[in-house]
């Protein structure tokens, strides 16, 4: 098992003629069990890239194809759009990649997401991967492996050295996702974490947290309100000077709130570790994890 | 972005909120010129991207012209939390019967407009609510359908029960939510909103704040931008298409990604070293990108080593090694320059520095721990 994809996934990728998207899709073509069924670019429908056919509508694509989720490459301008078409034509998760989408039209984007029972990843985010199944999104697929953590990140390349730590530790993951770095995101921590608990081969939790916001916070009552798997945590940003963007649109510490010092009080009131550097994660899960001690011995 | 008052209070005029006759002067003569064409009171403001202004001495009143150009020289070049003065606001003093605070946010938690208002005027709204949080009330907007009259008119209510302050205020909230929706704010707060004591409702300061992803169809927005308010190396590496905050270690960071960027400058911390900056080179190895980043940072004269954290996902390990290989060869730099190379193809990344000045490292602890070391030590 996994969250929110799978071997089931029938994929589309908006923006597929683009540089990015072509290059991307090609990367999830073929991996796993799941299948990239189609492109979408207006104006070059019935062309055929990297083997798939692209259309011109998402409506079209997914009737022809069946597909049940979108990954969208485009520009941040047309990127909001994107995510209205994919909803409208009825996928149930949409994977916006794109970094620079304003958060004002999000706030509106995201409503519409919800009232139509849709999934949004992103946008400003790496996507997700579930080893051996399924990946949406730009995830190196070479630095994962089947198992059973779940690994949830606001963070890209942070995201990665987390995910190669487990995998050089002999910890597989059952699926990691990349949530975004932008203030306003599709899916938070809690409905990550929720479906985490609800997968069945899902028995730890790394989260990887930053600066900025307070879903942290809310993240940690949470687990220790919910949450029977156990959790371990890094929040990244301790060295951040307030009211300073650090990179992503989110990350950023604002009339004293948001600090990692605020989020890491959080975590450790909820009773989940915080690790003080990336390579504390693993030996932190091996405290509460039996595999990992396991493993960790034998490296 | 950070927009100045005098700058936001333009929009406030065109929709049709009183706002206080004022001009920007950047000379004491010019504010005495314009406190003698608008006549008695007027208020010398510094127009300063901080808060906290009055308090720091960056706000005063002034009885005639005369007394405008002195407050003037006083405020021009004054240091307010790190920030010269370049220019002042001289605005007309409005008779102050009662402040109110009234603003708006880009809510994260709910994702949605949320209005702030109180009828605790005049004060650090963060202050209230910590100390009082009951006289702040807040409500969220569907954006979707705007802000409604009853949304307007319970916000108003709750700071004034007279029906022509209520009327007053529910027109400047309106006004509010629509430059703030116009203009692609994540803030925007009127604090003081006045009434005086004939009832009318002035906006005397104006606070606005732009999500930087929105400047792209904002160009009066981004023509605001003052330059001279703004980091220079920050603004160079923006255009260069990196990401850069400068700090004031020793120990120079370039990374790729943002989240692992912050994680870089922590470990640093973490071993007892200070970290110089904070750099995301983004997801290229563009030789170009990596020569303008070790330039930025070397121009900082503290740095004594620098530190690559490259995590190869996507972007492979042996591309990023011939960027530096070359990006190193054209440069004459005299610091020692450690670099972590992981991920798709490292060992033959590492292969390719092997023969090179550069000092290898494999995990980001060991890598910070040598970058530390070649600068001295820990500090």
């Amino acid at each position: 098992m996994s969250v929110f994809i799978n071997n089931d996934t029938r994929l589309i990728v908006q923006g597929i003629t683009g540089r990015d998207g072509g290059f991307h899709a090609e990367q999830m073509k073929g991996y796993g069990g799941a299948q990239l069924v189609a492109g979408v670019t207006p104006g070059k429908g019935g062309q055929e890239h990297i083997g798939v056919p692209v259309f011109n509508t998402m409506g079209e694509a997914v009737a022809e194809t069946g597909a049940n989720a979108s990954c969208i490459f485009v520009p941040p301008a047309f990127a909001v759009d994107a995510i209205y078409e994919a909803v409208s034509a009825g996928v149930e998760l949409v994977v916006c990649v794109t970094e620079g989408v304003p958060a004002n039209d999000m706030m509106a984007a995201y409503r519409f997401v919800q009232d139509n029972g849709a999934r949004l990843i992103g946008p400003n985010c790496p996507g997700l991967i579930s080893p051996g199944q399924a990946k949406v999104g730009i995830l190196p697929a070479q630095i994962c492996r089947e198992g059973k953590v779940g690994v949830v990140s606001r963070s890209g390349t942070l995201t990665y050295e987390v995910v190669d730590q487990l995998t050089r530790n002999g910890l597989g993951q059952t699926t990691c996702i990349g949530i975004g770095g932008d203030p306003i995101v599709g899916t938070n921590f809690i409905d990550c974490l929720e479906a985490f608990e609800a997968d069945p081969e899902t028995e730890a939790v790394l989260l990887i947290g930053e600066i900025g916001g307070d879903d942290e916070e809310k993240a940690a009552e949470y687990i220790h309100d919910k949450l029977s798997i156990p959790v371990v945590s890094f929040i990244a940003g301790r060295t951040a000077p307030p009211g300073k963007r650090m990179g992503h649109a989110g990350a950023i510490v604002s009339g004293g709130k948001g600090t990692a010092e605020s989020k890491e009080k959080a975590f450790e009131a909820a009773g989940v570790p915080v690790a003080q550097k990336p390579s504390d994660l693993v030996p932190l899960l091996a405290d509460l994890y039996a595999p990992a001690k396991a493993a960790l011995s034998q490296v | 972005m950070k927009v100045h008052e005098y700058q936001a209070k333009e929009f406030f005029v065109e929709h049709g909120l009183a706002v206080p006759e004022g001009r920007i002067a950047t000379t004491p003569e010019e504010a005495e010129k314009i406190a003698a064409e608008i006549g008695g009171t007027v208020v010398v403001k510094s127009q300063v991207h901080v808060g906290g202004r009055g308090k720091a001495g960056g706000v005063k009143l002034a009885d005639d012209a005369a007394g405008a150009k002195k407050k003037a020289a006083a405020i021009l070049g004054m240091d307010i939390k790190g920030l010269t003065v370049e220019k002042v606001l001289v605005t007309r003093a409005v008779d102050i019967a009662d402040e109110y605070y009234v603003g708006i946010i880009m809510d994260r938690a709910s994702k949605l407009p949320v209005f702030i208002v109180s009828a605790a005027g005049g004060m650090d709204i963060e202050q209230v609510a910590a100390e009082t949080p009951e006289q702040i009330l807040k409500l969220a907007v569907d954006p979707r359908y705007g802000v409604q009259a009853w949304q307007l008119r319970k916000l108003a209510f709750a700071v004034s029960t007279e029906p022509a302050v209520v009327k007053g205020i529910m027109k400047a909230l309106s006004a509010l939510y629509d430059i703030f929706m116009a203009t692609d704010a994540s803030l925007i707060e009127i604090n003081p909103l006045v009434k005086t004591p004939d009832n009318e409702i002035w906006a005397v300061d104006a606070k606005l704040n732009v999500d930087d992803n929105a400047l792209f169809r904002q160009p009066r927005i981004e023509a605001m931008r003052d330059l001279a308010a703004e980091d220079a190396a920050e603004l160079e590496a923006k255009e260069a298409g990196l990401s850069f905050v400068k700090l004031d270690g020793n120990v120079g960071c370039i990374v790729n990604g943002a989240g692992l960027a912050m994680a870089t400058m922590d470990l640093v911390q973490f071993f007892g070293g200070k970290p110089a900056n904070f750099l995301d080179i983004g997801g290229s190895s563009n030789p170009e990108k990596v020569v303008k980043a070790m330039e930025i940072i070397l121009r900082d004269e503290g740095v004594e080593s620098i530190l690559f954290n490259i995590f190869g996902g996507i972007t492979r390990c042996d591309d990023v090694a011939r960027g530096l290989l070359k990006a190193t060869e054209t440069m004459d730099v005299k610091v020692p320059i450690v670099v972590r190379l992981t991920g798709t193809n490292e060992e033959e990344g590492r292969a390719i520095l092997a023969g090179s000045s550069l000092v290898p490292a494999t995990t980001m602890d060991e890598a910070v721990q040598k970058a530390l070391e070649l600068a001295g030590g820990a500090k």
